[in-house]
């Protein structure tokens, strides 16, 4: 059996040899052109003039295009057609573009695009969260409130009160292929456009409306991306469309890839947050009520900042139980590079400001932190099986709600089509702040099994006891958990199909909606394949995304990729796979259900024979060899406004533990081991989701400690490359790092019964965070409060409020 | 324009005219279609356009993005292209990382295994600095690690046993572009090009080039003048050419001044210390170089040169405000002069992340006891003003006072009179002050045998 295997990524030979090939790396025809943009050098101000002779006479260049030269629609915004290609008269942050060179190659467009001349009438900045909250620049009008019972009163009536705020920096994506794409025009007015995008059908959109074409007119083609992590979600457009507005203009090929600096000064990173708390708990630190508050960064335009931040409120929970709370949510608009997805969409930063809660709590009652989570801890899963859709939705009825001229109704920013009822659940389950029933709650046994494992308590007490005799070095451990939903929160978006050709040799050509940015997401669907046909994942052809082959995808995210792909898969080669036995059954005489596929081979009765003599017959035999496939995800409904319904099919949950070492005469600080137990349902491939793990962790760890970005006075981003914004390297993994994977099969009917793995993973990264507190609150007995990102400066910061005024000068 | 020659991937390979400051890494991917290499920052930070240059003294680990084509004059070169065998068998390290899953993207995958491939020749065993120079966002490094030490049993390839070398270097170089062989040469074109630019390890150079756009204009490519590259004793001091290598130093540092060249472990990474040269550190008079600090801090004297006249200074006078230091026209630095041995020196870094990152605050101590007495003390702060600059407020504090915490604790108002450093990204001022001081702090508490380093801590079992 193919799936449960633990085989290579597809295309690790490629990899390792040099062979595999980006966008940048496809051979171009003559006469191709190169493309950069000039960006704003001002945060916020109107364009007064502009002189662009310079640029447009510097060697090398072809054309310059500003705003007024665009054809038809400027616009690269995945939700409000707030988003221009390049400025229509205002620049609302440092580094928007706002004109086009096209020129004989990349180096002499990029040199030409200083040479631009922008005057403006500068405006205020709206730079900081706080700025924005005062000057009541936000999205949405308003805060988004969510509640369950009545917070307020439950704090009142508590007999403990906590309150605090947490701090959170972005992140940069890093992925190490900067942004890229090439356009290349075709006869009457098509275009082919090789994309580095998560989100090829988007592509296809936007380029569709710069052209002024139809869909059908523009094929976008995505063989592989060099790290996505949500970076190229949305973030891919402004190229993809710039290179075929070019394209068009000139009837040459156009190439446009970012240098590294001006991809992060262009491009948006995770939102940064504050979280305001307050809790009512009671002596066991129970949580009784629950206030909190988040305010969204979002920067310039809209892009996914309203799904981040409600994927945030959605994870606001976490783990926990809470019978009264409420999440009121600000989505503050600034002048700097519009926030957008980002591994965890919001889940990273709403989850931390729980656990953040629960070691505040823990801090001031003096329990460990653990003992505080598993008494708030939602309740075992019981052993029904799943509720069946009560509700269903997605229905086409509901869809034929009007679109707004322009929307894109493919990205995760679109309206939501559906309208549920409430459902409170019949059966009695703990409930989510949103009111979903926790029907498939396993990190009881989870965190039992990791506390032993990982020897947690044991460790934590030898640590106490090492700290109490070292005096300039402390260390902490932490044990945090992630309950992680899984599906798309815009429920329309929760549906994949897949095409899948038999040859009459027997190899299959497989191919599907999702995009491979390094997750392993064609190895595993492959893997698929090959199980439905009982043959060799060898005999499967993996092929590049591409939208003439399966339209209308939803952007490879959310961790939904094999998820929904392998279903769609799955559904396609059944297809083929009944029919060849259909027709083997006609040939013998017997009934389908005794023609079984395994191994390569078919049998039929008594007879065998390969799978390849099969698919020939079953061409001789004038049988369709090929089959697309769809599904849709069931059980969905969700009002976004109110916070009420089903928006995921079921959870991914994770335990983990860190212990960390901090010097508190610097701050200077490290993992020194980390253990982590995750589920992943019954595992497609334990490999890769090893590697999901591992890499995930990795990259929490370092948004909550080295990775700062940091803005000056003037909104200029001043961490631009990696010789200043500083990812983890080698040495920053743990030493001792120990995964292990939770296999047990989904309770959904998911694919092959296994569960997403792409982000619930990054979370894991909190349990350094939390260690790190704990390390620092071992310096003093007062609540050391530490913020994020973690930075020596920041621990050393904490170990100073930890001791307090009478520490001072140790 | 100039001509260069080297090999590539076991094949000889002559250029003219080209222009000196064209990449390596533009030339292998534009001009010879090998798209193996990978751009992913194009500042020598990231990794992914890494490939092994091999010569007379050895192999290293490059950046090809911060390689001007000159610089591989006479060199053999591999890349991603040339790391199998000519039958297509794979290179240990290559199989290695496919069958413990090094690679998710790819992206940075082919810069892994050059860097992988270049320790492999030499038997190292310090993955984790090797590839301190190789950023990948997708692994979490775990599996990268478990393929270097999987591969470290199989002997090296056959193919790649003798990497090649002293390829036969063009006769005549271009008009724009110089390749002098000696001090001498140097000495003397220099003093009649004053306004060239002299290029070393190109890896702050080559940014100018690859970020700022720059044209360099005169350019003397420093790689051939071997009579700067020595290590000589001289009286009871080191004398170091000022074409040695980071690498070189450190290498043959490592029994004499082991605290320096364990500090020099933390500078950059394997593939800038592999071409970034001592003086070029000196003479670009960063405040944030890191070598600067520590060799003040040992009394390095520099060693400058004009034409055929010669000058010697105290390093520490080297550096007159930020950006300007005591060079005259047509002078460059030819050597720097340190103690044969400095065992009471103990250098600390600090940044946001402990590899190949650039210091917030580089503190370094040179303090001689007599019984418990400080008898003399040399301290040098880099990222705390303008220049690498000396405590001199903290160490007339500290001088004659028995060495304790006591005293360090009262000798800490004095770095404010030494010093008002800034802010920026990589630390706020206050800060570094506070930082800088607790230096200080660590630095007795490590000679009074308190543990004080979070890298020499393991976790509990």
């Amino acid at each position: 059996m193919s799936t449960g295997t633990p085989l290579p990524h597809d295309s690790a030979l490629m990899h390792v040899t040099g062979t595999a090939r980006y966008v940048d790396d496809l051979p171009v025809p003559a006469g191709t052109l190169h493309l950069a943009f000039g960006l704003s050098t001002v945060a916020h101000g109107d364009i007064t003039a502009m002189d662009l002779s310079a640029v447009a006479t510097a060697p090398g260049v072809v054309a310059v295009l500003t705003a007024d030269d665009l054809p038809f629609v400027n616009d690269v915004s995945s939700s409000d057609h707030d988003e221009p290609l390049l400025s229509d008269g205002t620049v609302h942050y440092i580094g928007q573009p706002v004109f086009l060179v096209v020129a004989e190659s990349h180096i002499a467009a990029r040199k030409a695009a200083r040479r631009g001349r922008i005057a403006c009438a500068e405006r205020p900045a709206i730079l900081t969260g706080d700025q924005a909250l005062a000057a009541g620049s936000r999205f949405e009008g308003g805060p988004v409130i969510w509640q369950k019972g009545n917070a307020e009163a439950a704090i009142d009536a508590a007999p403990l009160v906590v309150e605090g705020s947490l701090n959170m920096g972005g992140q940069e994506h890093f992925y190490l292929e900067g942004q890229a794409a090439l356009a290349l025009p075709q006869e009457g007015g098509d275009m082919i456009v090789h994309s580095s995008t998560q989100h090829p059908t988007e592509v296809q959109h936007k380029v569709a409306e710069a052209i002024g074409v139809a869909m059908h007119a523009v094929r976008i083609e995505v063989r592989r991306m060099g790290g996505g992590f949500g970076g190229k979600e949305s973030q891919g457009n402004a190229l993809a469309v710039a290179c075929a507005v070019a394209a068009r203009a000139t009837g040459r090929p156009c190439k446009m890839r970012y240098d590294r600096d001006d991809d992060m000064m262009i491009t948006g990173k995770r939102h940064d947050f504050r979280i305001d708390y307050r809790a009512g708990v009671d002596d066991r630190g129970r949580i009784l009520g629950l206030d909190v508050r988040h305010l969204v960064r979002c920067g310039w335009s809209m892009d996914l900042s309203l799904p981040v931040a409600d994927r945030a409120m959605l994870h606001a929970d976490n783990a926990y139980a809470l019978p009264h709370v409420r999440i009121e949510s600000h989505r503050l608009r600034t002048n700097t590079q519009s926030a957008t997805a980002f591994r965890g969409f919001g889940g990273p930063q709403g989850m931390l400001g729980m656990e953040r809660i629960i070691d505040h709590i823990a801090h001031r009652l003096g329990h460990d932190p653990l003992a505080v989570r598993l008494v708030n801890y939602y309740p075992a899963a019981n052993d029904e099986s799943p509720a069946s859709a009560t509700s269903a939705t997605g229905t086409p009825e509901q869809a034929a709600r009007a679109l707004v001229p322009g929307e894109d109704p493919a990205s995760r920013a679109a309206v939501d089509l559906s309208a549920p009822a409430d459902a409170p659940d019949p059966r009695g389950h703990a409930t989510t702040p949103f009111h979903q029933p926790v029907e498939d709650f396993i990190l009881h046994e989870m965190t039992d099994r990791l506390r032993k494992t990982a020897g947690y308590d044991r460790r934590r007490a030898e640590i106490a006891e090492w700290n109490r005799l070292s005096p300039v070095l402390k260390r902490g451990i932490a044990m945090t958990p992630v309950k992680f939903g899984i599906s798309f929160t815009l429920t329309h978006l929760n549906q994949a199909g897949a095409l899948v050709h038999v040859y009459q040799d027997g190899s299959v050509h497989l191919n599907h909606g999702g995009t491979e940015m390094g997750q392993g997401l064609f190895r595993k669907v492959a893997q698929v394949a090959a199980r439905v046909f009982g043959i060799a994942p060898e005999a499967i052809r993996i092929t590049a995304t591409d939208t003439a082959k399966v339209p209308n995808t939803s952007a490879t995210a959310a961790s939904s990729g094999s998820d929904l792909n392998g279903m769609a898969v799955k559904a396609a080669c059944e297809t083929i796979r009944d029919r060849i036995a259909a027709h083997l059954a006609d040939l013998r005489q017997t009934s389908a259900e005794h023609v079984v596929f395994g191994n390569g081979n078919v049998r039929v009765g008594g007879d065998e024979i390969t799978f390849a003599e099969a698919a020939m017959a079953a061409y001789l035999g004038r049988v369709s060899l090929s089959a697309t496939g769809f599904y849709a995800t069931p059980k969905l409904s969700w009002d976004r406004k109110r916070g009420v319904g089903r928006p995921f099919l079921y959870f991914a949950y994770g335990v983990a533990v860190s212990e960390v070492a901090i010097d508190t005469l610097t701050g200077e600080n490290r993992i020194l081991r980390t253990d982590i137990l995750h589920d992943a349902g019954a595992s497609l491939n334990p490999a890769i989701d090893t590697g999901q793990i591992e890499g995930g962790f990795v990259q929490g760890a370092g948004w909550l400690t080295t990775e700062e970005l940091v803005w000056d006075g003037k909104g200029r981003l001043t961490t631009h490359a990696p010789s200043t914004y500083k990812i983890p390297v080698a040495s920053d993994r743990p030493r001792i790092f120990k995964v292990e994977l939770w296999d047990a099969p989904n309770r959904e009917d998911t694919i092959f019964r296994s569960k997403a793995v792409g982000e619930p993973p990054l979370m894991h990264g909190n349990s350094v965070f939390l260690a790190l507190s704990d390390a620092c609150a071992a310096c003093g007995p007062h609540w050391p409060d530490l913020q994020a990102p973690a930075t020596a400066e920041r621990v050393l910061a904490a170990v100073r409020r930890a001791r307090g005024p009478e520490g001072a000068g140790t | 324009m100039t001509d260069v020659a080297f090999s590539l991937n076991g094949s000889h390979v002559t250029l003219s005219d080209i222009p000196p400051t064209r990449t390596l890494l533009e030339w292998l991917r534009e001009d010879r279609g090998l798209k193996g290499t990978k751009e992913g920052c194009n500042e020598g930070d990231c990794g992914a356009c890494t490939v092994m240059v091999s010569d007379g003294e050895g192999s290293r680990a490059l950046n090809a993005c911060l390689l001007f084509l000159p610089q591989l004059n006479g060199k053999a070169l591999h890349t991603v292209e040339g790391l199998s065998g000519p039958d297509g068998a794979l290179h240990p390290v290559q199989q290695a990382m496919i069958d413990h899953h090094g690679s998710q993207c790819g992206f940075c995958t082919p810069g892994i295994v050059m860097s992988l491939a270049t320790a492999h020749l030499e038997g190292a065993r310090d993955h984790d600095d090797r590839l301190a120079g190789n950023l990948c966002r997708c692994t979490g490094y775990a599996p990268i690690l478990r393929a270097a030490m999987a591969a470290e049993s199989h002997p090296v390839p056959a193919w790649l046993a003798d990497p090649g070398g002293n390829v036969p270097e063009p006769a005549s170089v271009g008009s724009d572009a110089v390749q002098p062989e000696s001090a001498d040469d140097l000495a003397a074109w220099y003093l009649a090009n004053p306004d060239a630019t002299l290029v070393a390890g190109a890896t702050d150079v080559g940014l100018w080039v690859t970020k700022a756009l720059q044209h360099l204009g005169s350019v003397a490519f420093l790689g051939r003048c071997r009579d700067l590259q020595q290590i000589s004793p001289v009286g009871g001091s080191l004398r170091i050419g000022a074409g040695v290598t980071i690498a070189a130093l450190r290498e043959a540092l490592t029994a004499s001044h082991s605290n320096f060249a364990e500090f020099l472990r933390r500078f950059a990474s394997e593939q800038i210390r592999g071409a970034a040269t001592i003086g070029g550190n000196i003479a670009n008079g960063s405040p944030i170089g890191d070598t600067p600090p520590a060799l003040i801090a040992m009394g390095a004297r520099l060693h400058l040169r004009q034409g055929d006249a010669r000058r010697e200074i105290a390093l520490e006078d080297f550096f007159l405000d930020y950006r300007k230091q005591d060079r005259r026209a047509g002078e460059f630095v030819e050597a720097v002069s340190i103690p044969a041995s400095t065992p009471d020196l103990a250098c600390y870094k600090l940044s946001k992340r402990f590899d190949q990152d650039i210091s917030a605050v580089c503190g370094c101590f040179n303090i001689t006891l007599e019984g418990s007495i400080v008898a003399s003390a040399r301290i040098a702060f880099g990222g705390m003003a303008g220049i690498p600059k000396r405590a001199r407020a903290v160490e007339a504090a500290l001088l004659g006072r028995p060495f304790t915490l006591e005293t360090a604790h009262s000798a800490l108002p004095a770095f404010a009179s030494d010093f008002a450093p800034m802010s920026d990204m990589r630390a706020s001022a206050a800060y570094r002050l506070e930082a800088a001081q607790a230096l200080l702090l660590r630095h007795v508490h490590e000679r009074l045998g308190t543990p004080v380093s979070v890298l020499e801590l393991e976790a509990g079992a």
